[in-house]
């Protein structure tokens, strides 16, 4: 290379020799062949290629270098000014002062020995039960006292276990064939409490994403479930199927507009509402759910063992085939007289919540003792149509007699034997909810008094989502006779006149 | 707390001390602290934290075993995926219920399944196998069979007894004899079976009160109240303590029950690292000092959720320190004594026992039922203007049905005993059995060579097994041998952690303990489990002859 300035020729040749040799060097390094490839092959003869390829590497190298992303903004504070910061915190109590609320306290009833129909409160006082949910008055039954004390010889009381670790006992097996046959499902899985049963079967099939549409009426239960599964939750007004085509309309109308991927979309109501008594229109639901495509979740804590011909709940007092609803949730300590509940439906449904229901999955399996008493119930049901008949004879007798009364209103369904005493504000004169509670438990302490253990029904009012009237809830049982069904009933019209009869606009 | 390192007396009966201290040159027999009592001598072995303990810690395998547990996932899930691709084009049929089916979206998702059909089915034989009769020392599991590849099941009709190291019956209640099973039936033709109300209604009955106040009494709390399931406990009492603008700052291993109440409390969640009281500590000074989220405000109120005793580790939580941070950082203390009551203290009180704390320095102690009681449901104990809020704002306590009259008779009796009111010394027997044999055996196995996790006074005692295809085969080597265990992997462990875990009881004797350190013994050299890098090891003769030795 021939330059003007030999100097410079120099430098050309002591940059030459040293890159040949670089490149020597390079090449015994194992696998460059393949980087100086990919470079070549990168570049193309184009060096904003490289430069691209450049950056990311840059970029790289930073976001490795720079401190973690945090989307919380922290302030900066020097450990003494922590120190200070500790030491100045106050919380506040754990809990709140007790007020009056306090008096509600003394209000619950202490009943000394069974429970039942017919009861003794602590100080002695007889009583007739029309509060416990004890429907067809299995609770004395004492066939099932000697097939638990049975099963207590042979299992002992406690499971000991979750079901999954060695707490699948073979009466858990028994008696979740036997629901499946008496409701006419594929399968069904049993869990340990009632109340939890369906707040944990909810989330385990609904996620983030999922699509849920309740019924406003819906218990605190299936509320929390609902909360819990982080789902997108829709409300229908109560009972209101128009209300539900609208909401179900409305989201299929969104899908269209926003073009969301299909999720699994669910309809949660329950088959008699325990705050309201009331039944749901099942066959305008299914119609709904499979015009809409949605899945349908039906709790029937309260409907199973009352209704329909063979006590087998909502499906069977519409004479519905129970698979066409996915989930049936039910509670064996209501009508079934025992403790637990239950979720049916196909395998599928039942396999799953086996893996994922955390109550099912975490928690130790319902005792054998109580397990044998429901399976016992049930075989009761089946056997003695009586029951059922007597249940209805007595809720029709008991509205009957009712049907007249003045300052308070009636609320449930015809065939329900669960009612709601509601004051009745076209006549009487009250105030906020406060004082309506005080009202009604005024005559529930009249009631007993007169030898009828009467209860309001009682709401965490702070968490639950949409108001609800406070009430006086009856539950009929099938062990009434007649006598007793008519006391209570006159007890009950004597207490409310006694009580609102000043307050009458 | 661990005042004298051991109350050791020397024995005869059941327990005897090894003579020939010169013969086991490991088992320096000068450490021990042995007391003469009369000339009835009687060994005793108390659940008492001792000043020497050295706590616990998890051990590591040797990287060759972590190597090939990563790279056994690894082959099993390419495998899996594998069988995906195949099986959707080839069998689609049976991936119809992953599949969009006429405008319905599937029910489980193809990703969130996938663990559970392509690893968990192949070894569905170790998990929810059916049992009959008492879950006690023994349990007899109904023998099954597959067809189709573990996914379904068939009852062969033949039954199997099996030593039980698998139910949470520490201290052997789970009877059908005895005075509690007595108490029982006499309960059930008094009182009947359920209550059919919840608790604020008409759901209360005098035997709710009675166990109440006992229940007070043993947790050494002025009021305690009770719940009829021991999840529900967690998940419907934590929301009635905390809501929006409070912090829950829960150990990372709390139970699903802790995680579930937390979320439905609507309060802010953090989490420390388990056990470990440095990362706990500065996060109580982070949250402290930065207050609320965005808003900086200070928080209302802290709640710190800690487990006595850890159900997958056996670890027992620090509550020295615990108690020592909360004085200077004024947060709120709820610790969960599932595992621990009836397991842990000299008088099976529970953590604080074990300890020597005084229970009232825990603002709130909840406990389960299930396990050293053999009954059902769960407690909450705390002062009675914290019990009263609860049973008004508890959600089991207003719209779950309440305990029932069985489980309560049973709780009632089992307590009784535990306390000594009946009179008899059966209850410290149960409690010191149930002592001696959890040290023995999670000892001995140690010296054995495995791997073992937890405290040395658990009685739930995790063996390490970390590689995937040992999970069942572990499981199936002890049933072979008439051993029930459970095994545990992920999700409810770290992956690389999988684990037997054993549950020991008072009901187990010590011959019991023996057979079982025989067949792990023998598992373990079959399935290379023993890893410990601990260099001392011992042959299970040496075990067995000097294993009660220095404990």
């Amino acid at each position: 290379m021939e330059t003007a300035y030999p100097p410079l020729n120099e430098l050309f040749v002591f940059l030459n020799t040293t890159i040949t040799q670089i490149s020597i060097f390079y090449s015994h390094i194992p696998g460059s062949g393949i980087l100086l490839k990919y470079i070549k092959n990168s570049h193309q003869n184009d060096p904003f290629r490289t430069i691209l390829e450049l950056l990311l590497v840059f970029f790289a190298i930073i976001y490795l270098f720079t401190k973690k992303y945090r989307t919380d903004n922290l302030i900066e504070l020097t450990p003494q000014e922590v120190e200070e910061l500790v030491d100045e915190w106050q919380p506040e109590p754990l809990v709140p002062q007790l007020s009056d609320e306090e008096n509600e306290f003394d209000k619950i009833p202490v009943i000394n020995g069974p429970q039942g129909p017919r009861v003794k409160l602590v100080n002695g006082k007889p009583l007739l039960n029309i509060s416990s949910f004890d429907f067809l008055g299995l609770l004395s039954h004492d066939s099932i006292k000697e097939k638990a004390i049975k099963t207590l010889r042979e299992y002992g009381v406690g499971s000991c276990g979750p079901p999954g670790f060695y707490g699948t006992v073979d009466v858990h097996t028994e008696i979740e064939r036997k629901i499946s046959d008496f409701l006419g499902t594929e399968d069904t899985i049993i869990y340990s409490q009632g109340f939890s049963t369906i707040n944990s079967a909810i989330p385990s099939f609904c996620k983030r994403g999922d699509i849920i549409v309740a019924d406003e009426g819906c218990n605190f239960s299936i509320q929390k479930g609902l909360q819990i599964s982080r789902s997108i939750i829709k409300w229908y007004k109560h009972n209101n199927m128009e209300d539900l085509e609208r909401v179900l309309r409305k989201i299929k109308d969104e899908d269209i507009e926003t073009g969301r991927r299909l999720t699994r979309r669910f309809i949660v109501s329950e088959g008699l509402f325990e705050n309201y008594g009331d039944i749901t229109p099942l066959p305008n639901l299914i119609e709904l759910k499979k015009k809409f495509k949605y899945r349908l979740i039906l709790d029937e804590s309260l409907s199973f063992g009352t209704l329909g011909k063979r006590g087998a709940g909502l499906t069977d007092y519409f004479d519905i085939d129970p698979n066409q609803v996915d989930m049936i949730v039910g509670s064996m300590c209501y009508s079934i007289a025992s403790s637990g509940g239950f979720c049916s439906g196909s395998f599928e449904i039942t396999e799953h919540q086996r893996i994922s229901g955390p109550a099912y999955c975490y928690s130790a399996s319902l005792p054998a003792m109580l397990t044998v008493a429901a399976t016992e119930s049930l075989k009761l049901l089946k056997q003695n149509p009586l029951l059922l008949s007597t249940l209805k004879f007595n809720t029709l007798l008991f509205k009957q007699l009712l049907h007249n009364i003045k300052y308070l209103l009636l609320n449930g369904s015809a065939d329900s034997p669960v009612i709601h005493l509601r004051i009745d504000e076209g006549i009487v004169r009250v105030g906020d909810i406060e004082d309506k509670e005080k009202c009604l438990q005024d005559i529930v302490d009249e009631a007993m008094n007169n030898g009828v253990l009467l209860t309001r029904a009682k709401y965490n009012r702070t968490q639950e989502l949409f108001s609800i009237e406070p009430s006086i809830r009856i539950c009929i049982s099938a062990s009434f006779n007649k006598k007793e069904i008519e006391k209570t009933a006159s007890v009950i019209k004597s207490a409310a006149t006694k009580v609102l009869k000043n307050r009458v606009h | 707390m661990g005042k004298g390192s051991r109350t050791k007396v020397s024995t005869a009966q059941n327990f005897q001390l090894s003579t020939s201290e010169s013969s086991s040159d490991h088992f320096t027999s000068s450490a021990m602290k042995v007391e003469q009592e009369g000339p009835a001598k009687k060994q005793r072995y108390v659940s008492k934290r001792r000043e020497d303990d050295p706590g616990w810690k998890e051990e590591e395998p040797p990287y060759y075993f972590l190597f090939t547990t990563y790279l056994s996932y690894l082959v099993l899930i390419c495998f899996g995926h594998l069988r995906d691709f195949f099986g959707k084009r080839f069998l689609s049929k049976n991936y119809k219920h992953l599949k969009e089916q006429n405008g319905y979206a599937p029910l489980n998702s193809d990703f969130d399944n996938f663990y559970v059909r392509r690893l968990k089915l192949r070894i569905n034989d170790c998990f929810n196998r059916p049992v009959t009769g008492v879950p006690g020392r023994k349990i007899t599991l109904l023998e099954r069979e597959t067809k189709d590849y573990c996914k379904t099941f068939q009852l062969t009709g033949t039954k199997r007894d099996c030593l039980n190291l698998s139910s949470y019956n520490y201290l052997g209640f789970a009877q059908s004899q005895g005075p509690c099973a007595d108490a029982v039936e006499q309960t059930v033709r008094k009182y009947g079976i359920s209550t059919c109300s919840p608790r604020n209604e008409v759901g209360t009955s005098n035997l709710h009160l009675q166990v109440e106040s006992l229940v007070a009494k043993f947790v050494g709390k002025p009021a305690a109240m009770l719940i009829s399931m021991g999840y529900a406990t967690n998940s419907t009492t934590i929301p009635a303590l905390a809501s929006k603008g409070c912090l829950i700052i829960s150990d990372e291993l709390n139970h699903s029950s802790i995680v579930f109440g937390s979320r439905l409390a609507g309060a802010f969640i953090r989490v420390f690292k388990h056990n470990n009281m440095t990362d706990l500590e500065s996060l109580l000074k982070e949250c402290i000092s930065q207050g609320q989220p965005r808003t900086h405000r200070p928080w209302k109120k802290i709640l710190l959720i800690v487990e006595g005793l850890y159900s997958m580790e056996g670890s027992i939580c620090n509550l020295p320190k615990i108690i020592e941070l909360k004085k200077k950082y004024k947060f709120y203390l709820y610790v969960d004594e599932a595992h621990s009551i009836g397991a842990l203290g000299p008088h099976g009180r529970g953590v604080c026992d074990y300890y020597g704390i005084d229970p009232n320095e825990v603002d709130i102690l909840m406990g389960t039922l299930t396990k050293s009681f053999g009954a059902a449901g769960g407690y909450i104990a705390a002062d009675k203007n914290i019990i009263n809020h609860l049973r008004l704002t508890n959600h089991a306590t207003i719209y779950a049905e309440s305990m029932t009259p069985i489980v309560l008779q049973q709780i009632y009796t089992s307590m009784s005993i535990i306390m000594g009111e009946d009179g008899t010394n059966e209850g410290q027997e149960r409690l010191e059995r149930l002592a001696f044999n959890s040290r023995y055996l999670s000892t001995n196995l140690r010296r054995l060579g495995f791997i073992v996790y937890g405290d040395r006074d658990s009685p739930i005692i995790p063996l390490l097994l970390f590689n995937p295809a040992k999970i069942p085969a572990f499981s199936r080597e002890c049933l072979k041998r008439n051993l029930a265990v459970v095994v545990v992997a992920y999700p409810a462990t770290p992956m690389i952690s999988s684990r037997a875990r054993f549950c020991i009881s008072a009901a187990h004797t010590k011959e019991d303990i023996d057979e079982i350190l025989k067949i792990c013994n023998e598992i373990g050299d079959i399935l290379q489990l023993k890893l410990s890098s601990n260099k001392i090891r011992y042959t299970i003769e040496e075990v067995l002859r000097d294993g009660e030795n220095n404990l």
